[in-house]
């Protein structure tokens, strides 16, 4: 179960002596249990800052966040995240970076290697499970920091952009993998992107986010069957439509 | 075996015959020019020298008090070193405590504190220790914090989501693991300065023993061969502590850095 409920939430970041930025302003909507939604805004809307919160790794101001009716106060292994920049511990191999959350869980290292097995097989990695990241191309590392989320069997997964740092071609092999992944497990999505077509290929629903300070436009729900291709004229319609959406935000400024 | 020796050879060759050169250049100008003994000893009187202490068996006992004196620096530097070094670098308040009297202290040239490491240890080893735990620990300590501040944010998180929350856990799992190139290379730092200090410390009369001992002591006695062999001894053991850490340091607890210059 993982169902998450935002509320009212709002995030001023002050300053010394000025008065602070806002970089969300009364935020609210409701991740169903299994959903896949997309945070989608121009640069600086606060789509990272909501993400960041929701993971416990920063405050809002004001609101309130709930995972399956619990406010949420700080960092905990039921939400997964995957950062932007490549986060793999250097000095541990593969199989030991997945490891590392049920170690810290307590469970032996033996154990906790058998049990991530399938995980490291799901991103399709066991070729490199005794690798270094250094030894790892920027895709690989990537899945790898997926299966350590996942090995944690979170309610939710967090992705900050994931893929962002990846050329074309390995993002989309990529995206259609993290489908894959989130067919096969039971784990509720918010994928923060400032790519609409990452947005379209993925999501359920979209949240399309206003330029500073970050508000909620539109939520768009995506209704289209899966697997979905990029091209068809379904999905070109979509896009279009987001990418006017977001059009609108850039003359705003 | 022969063969081996042979291929050796064949690959440093260049190395071996400039150093053989040297050797009888030294041995030439010594022998030929010079012709004093005092200002300086041949080559030859060197070796024969190094022949003699190797069987009055001086060599070995001042060659394992000087290890005495480094170890007891060495040890006394990573206990307090390496944990000061983690509170400054981990913990803001600590660090502004603890930082004024580190920088008052560190310019204080180590053997400065010769005598008061006679006046509270006596003419003992800890004494010499002393005096080279006081060189060592600052490069230690400075390394550390410098490390353990420029552990990546993002690490951090990614723990703190993986269920590490606890600031034992984060710098137990992540901040050490991810310093230790820095740890590492202010050991080795620590080392030449520690190095340097325990010579001067044995000849300050810190001790009445070690290899920085007998060179004074044969300085004294106007037995120059034996100064130069201790002289050449000191760098010998130097190089070899700095070759054993390294390579031990390197296969053991970097091979993650691998690509990345240590």
């Amino acid at each position: 179960m993982g169902r998450v409920s935002i509320k009212n939430v709002s995030r001023i970041f002050k300053k010394e002596n000025k008065s602070g930025t806002e970089a969300l302003q009364n935020v609210s909507f409701d991740v169903e249990d299994g959903e896949f939604v997309c945070l989608l805004g121009p640069s600086g809307c606060g789509k990272t800052t909501l993400l960041r919160i929701i993971a416990g790794l920063e405050t809002q101001t004001s609101g309130d966040i709930t995972l399956n009716g619990v406010s949420i106060t700080g960092p905990d292994p039921k939400r997964g995240m995957v950062f932007q920049q490549y986060s793999l511990f250097p000095w541990r191999t593969v199989i030991d970076n997945v490891t590392f959350g049920l170690e810290m869980q307590g469970i032996d290292k033996a154990e906790s290697r058998r049990s991530v097995e399938k995980y490291i097989e799901l991103v399709g990695l066991k070729q490199f499970k005794n690798s270094y990241p250094y030894e790892l191309s920027g895709g690989m590392q990537q899945r790898a920091a997926i299966a350590r989320a996942l090995a944690n069997e979170p309610e939710v997964l967090l992705m900050d952009e994931p893929f962002g740092a990846l050329d074309a071609q390995t993002r989309n092999i990529l995206q259609d993998e993290l489908l894959r992944i989130w067919e096969q497990r039971h784990v509720t999505f918010i994928f923060v992107t400032h790519s609409v077509d990452e947005a379209v290929v993925l999501s359920d629903r979209i949240v399309v986010m206003t330029a500073r300070p970050g508000k909620i436009k539109e939520i768009v729900e995506v209704d289209l069957p899966r697997p979905r291709s990029r091209t068809s004229p379904e999905v070109n319609r979509l896009r279009d439509r987001v990418l006017k959406l977001l059009q609108e935000e850039r003359f705003k400024r | 075996m022969k063969k081996s020796f042979i291929k050796t050879i064949e690959e440093n060759g260049i190395e071996a015959l400039s150093l053989i050169i040297a050797i009888a250049i030294w041995q030439f100008v010594a022998d030929i020019i010079v012709q004093n003994k005092l200002l300086l000893p041949s080559f030859y009187d060197v070796t024969a020298s190094f022949f003699a202490i190797i069987e009055s068996g001086l060599i070995f006992t001042d060659t394992l008090t000087s290890l005495l004196h480094f170890s007891i620096g060495i040890l006394a530097a990573f206990v307090i070193g390496i944990p000061l070094g983690i509170v400054m670098g981990w913990f803001k308040k600590a660090n502004r405590a603890i930082d004024p009297i580190i920088e008052v202290l560190r310019p204080i040239p180590p053997l400065a504190w010769i005598p008061f490491a006679i006046v509270w240890f006596g003419l003992t080893h800890q004494a010499a220790g002393f005096v080279v735990f006081v060189g060592m620990i600052f490069p230690i300590i400075i390394n550390t914090y410098t490390g353990f501040k420029n552990v990546p944010k993002v690490y951090v998180e990614a723990a703190k989501v993986l269920g590490c929350t606890r600031n034992l856990d984060l710098i137990r799992y992540i901040a050490i693991p991810s310093a230790m190139p820095s740890i590492v290379a202010g050991i080795r730092i620590a080392m030449g300065v520690g190095w340097m200090c325990l010579v001067a410390a044995e000849m300050f009369g810190v001790s009445s023993r070690g290899l920085g001992y007998q060179i004074w002591h044969n300085y004294y006695l106007h037995r120059m061969d034996f100064v130069l062999v201790y002289m050449l001894l000191l760098g010998f053991v130097g190089l070899l502590i700095d070759r054993f850490f390294r390579y031990y340091v390197d296969a053991k607890l970097l091979k993650w850095t691998s690509g990345t210059v240590v």
